[in-house]
């Protein structure tokens, strides 16, 4: 019988057949955790490690951890710390680094889910992370999902994990997309259709024509908000551009076609037109409150803070498209941007295009690549009934750190004219 | 095991930003601080209200969004012995379990606040003795049961030496 990406990979790495269903005890390839989940999995594991139960030989037995150099603490969500216990716990993750061997990756690094896809991640593995938007790396067609701080302890400490290998929906787009309609507004669509439950449990493959065509950029945009629909994992098969993704930084070796076979077993199977999808918005308060621009437009909505950046929406593509909005042009009075870089690759990619110098004159704030204003913990903390429109991949009540203000989401392009115009505006006005 | 306690009702898509908000990540190394703020931007008071042996009963996609383990954690820590709803986030779902806190799945309309309940682990029954109310929570998997009988995850690992399933 035929196979999903879920079910090739973990058959692959198990050595034995799978199918969907099956619960299973993996091995992992890589484990992260970052500054808001590894104290509690730091913690854990010395629980796990007392009295010496799991230590074994040949491995690092003082410290607990199965393979250091398939692991890594992130410093993301914090960066710069702006309280003293927030730079205490990113103290006590560097000694714990320093200790154990495992990889860091220091403030101003990058959010990890895209440090995972530059450095870390390649077709087959099986990635395991305390963070939710783990997903994003099944755009390089490997098994990733995201699990809380005890799960990962303890992976870190015996190199595995349990899951049940997932049902598959396949999500498949034709068609070629319209000026001003990105991967965002698809996976908005997407989320919109499915609703925020509507894929618990399951893996959404993402295929056809507008996904092949699709830059590794736009896919691990949809990947990454598989979990917006509940769904365990986001997968691309591997290919052409996968392979040209990672032989850009140096890892074409690690290169294996990944696909789904034709007889593959789906539980579900969506057929979506791209040619008819036009900008989306997510509305306060869930990802999948999903409307298309032309509803939202006449109403004129207000927005006092645009932020651009995130693992959903802050590379350089994405920047590089903001840029071309903006450019010539300034925010509305009355309306902040801010703006984050991915990562510290990303952010340099953009010094160097001059991308930059023409985000910074047209009046928005740049801030050091991390989550910050995301989760609601700093670089953009909106005020009582304020509105803000960020690309982002949540508008939960409070998530931008005030229960008493509003979010919507979007695509960078919607974004950055929606700045300039100082109200939620379509970009394909001036495309 | 039978526990019994009384239900506090919420809806659908009580989010992990709802049970523990991002605005006090800094406390989520100290966990009975981060505890008094269970559930605020849900049903503000609720800190006050819970009691040792509580049940939370709520909608559909309980513990949507974040993978924050602090939000079963901090429930667990105000008392509350089980979690009732139609259906868990997949995440919040393990973690839950991870840390000892039963989950269990079962059609909570019929509950309503303030209701007593018993809830029979082994046998899967909920309760509700004023109303003559019977309901049956969907079974877990083995590994979860197993699991959750040691007392949580790293409780499980330490006396199997791995995953038991």
């Amino acid at each position: 019988m035929g196979k999903t990406i879920s079910e090739k990979i973990i058959t692959s790495r198990l050595g034995r057949e799978v199918t969907a269903g099956n619960i299973v005890i993996v091995p992992v390839d890589l484990c992260m955790v970052q500054d808001g989940t590894g104290p509690l999995a730091i913690k854990q594991l010395r629980k796990l490690k007392r009295g010496g139960a799991l230590s074994g030989p040949g491995r690092a037995v003082d410290c607990g951890i199965f393979a250091p150099e398939k692991t890594i603490i992130f410093l993301d969500h914090a960066v710069p710390p702006p309280r003293k216990e927030l730079s205490n716990v990113q103290r006590e993750l560097r000694d714990f680094a320093r200790e154990t061997k495992v990889n860091l990756s220091e403030i101003g690094e990058g959010i990890s889910h895209q440090r995972l896809v530059e450095s870390f991640v390649n077709p087959g593995d099986i990635v395991i992370g305390a963070d939710s938007h783990t997903c994003t790396s099944g755009a390089l067609a490997a098994f990733a999902t995201g699990m809380g701080s005890t799960d990962v302890a303890v992976v870190m400490a015996t190199g595995k994990t349990w899951l049940r290998v997932p049902l598959t929906f396949l999500i498949n787009v034709e068609g070629k997309f319209p000026q001003g309609v990105y991967a965002k507004d698809l996976i908005l669509y997407i989320i919109g259709m499915l609703g925020a439950d509507g894929a618990t449990y399951r893996a959404l493959e993402f295929a056809g024509e507008a996904v092949e065509k699709m830059s590794l950029s736009g896919r691990f945009t949809l990947c990454n908000m598989a979990v917006e629909a509940g769904a365990k994992a986001g997968l691309v098969a591997s290919d052409g551009l996968t392979r040209a993704y990672l032989k850009e930084r140096d890892r074409e070796k690690r290169y294996k076609e990944i696909k789904a076979d034709k007889d593959a077993k789906y539980e579900r199977v969506f057929e979506i037109d791209a040619s008819k999808l036009e900008p989306m918005l997510a509305c306060p308060e869930t990802p999948d409150n999903v409307k298309p621009i032309s509803q939202i437009k006449a109403k004129n909505i207000r927005i006092d803070q645009v932020f651009i950046g995130t693992c959903t929406n802050g590379r350089i593509e994405d920047l590089r498209l903001v840029a071309e909005i903006l450019k010539g042009r300034r925010c509305a009075p009355g309306t902040r941007l801010i703006i984050a870089p991915a990562s510290r690759q990303v952010y340099l990619q953009a010094v160097k295009e001059g991308i930059l110098e023409i985000l910074v004159g047209a009046g928005a704030t740049i801030l050091s690549p991390g989550c910050g204003p995301c989760v609601g913990l700093q670089g953009g903390i909106l005020a009582d009934n304020e509105k803000c429109l960020s690309t982002a991949n949540r508008n939960f009540k409070g998530r931008m750190g005030n229960p008493n203000s509003q979010i919507y989401l979007s695509s960078p392009a919607t974004a950055a004219w929606t700045a300039v115009k100082g109200k939620i505006s379509d970009p394909r006005e001036i495309m | 095991m039978i526990i019994k306690g009384k239900a506090h009702k919420f809806g659908d898509n009580i989010s992990t930003d709802l049970i523990a908000p991002g605005r006090y990540f800094h406390l989520r190394n100290n966990l009975p601080e981060l505890a008094k703020h269970t559930l605020e931007d849900a049903n503000p008071g609720f800190i006050k209200k819970v009691k040792s042996g509580d049940f939370i009963v709520a909608g559909k996609n309980f513990g949507m969004g974040s993978s924050r383990e602090h939000a079963p954690a901090i429930i667990k820590l105000c008392g509350v012995k089980a979690i009732l709803a139609k259906s868990f986030a997949r995440i919040f779902f393990r973690n839950a379990i991870n840390i000892g806190l039963p989950v269990l799945e079962c059609e909570t309309e019929k509950i309503a606040r303030g209701d007593e309940l018993e809830i029979d682990l082994a046998k899967g029954i909920i309760k509700n003795r004023k109303k003559g109310l019977e309901l049956i929570f969907h079974p877990l998997p083995k590994v979860m049961v197993n699991i959750l009988r040691d007392g949580g995850l790293v409780e499980h690992i330490r006396k199997h030496g791995g995953f038991k399933l």
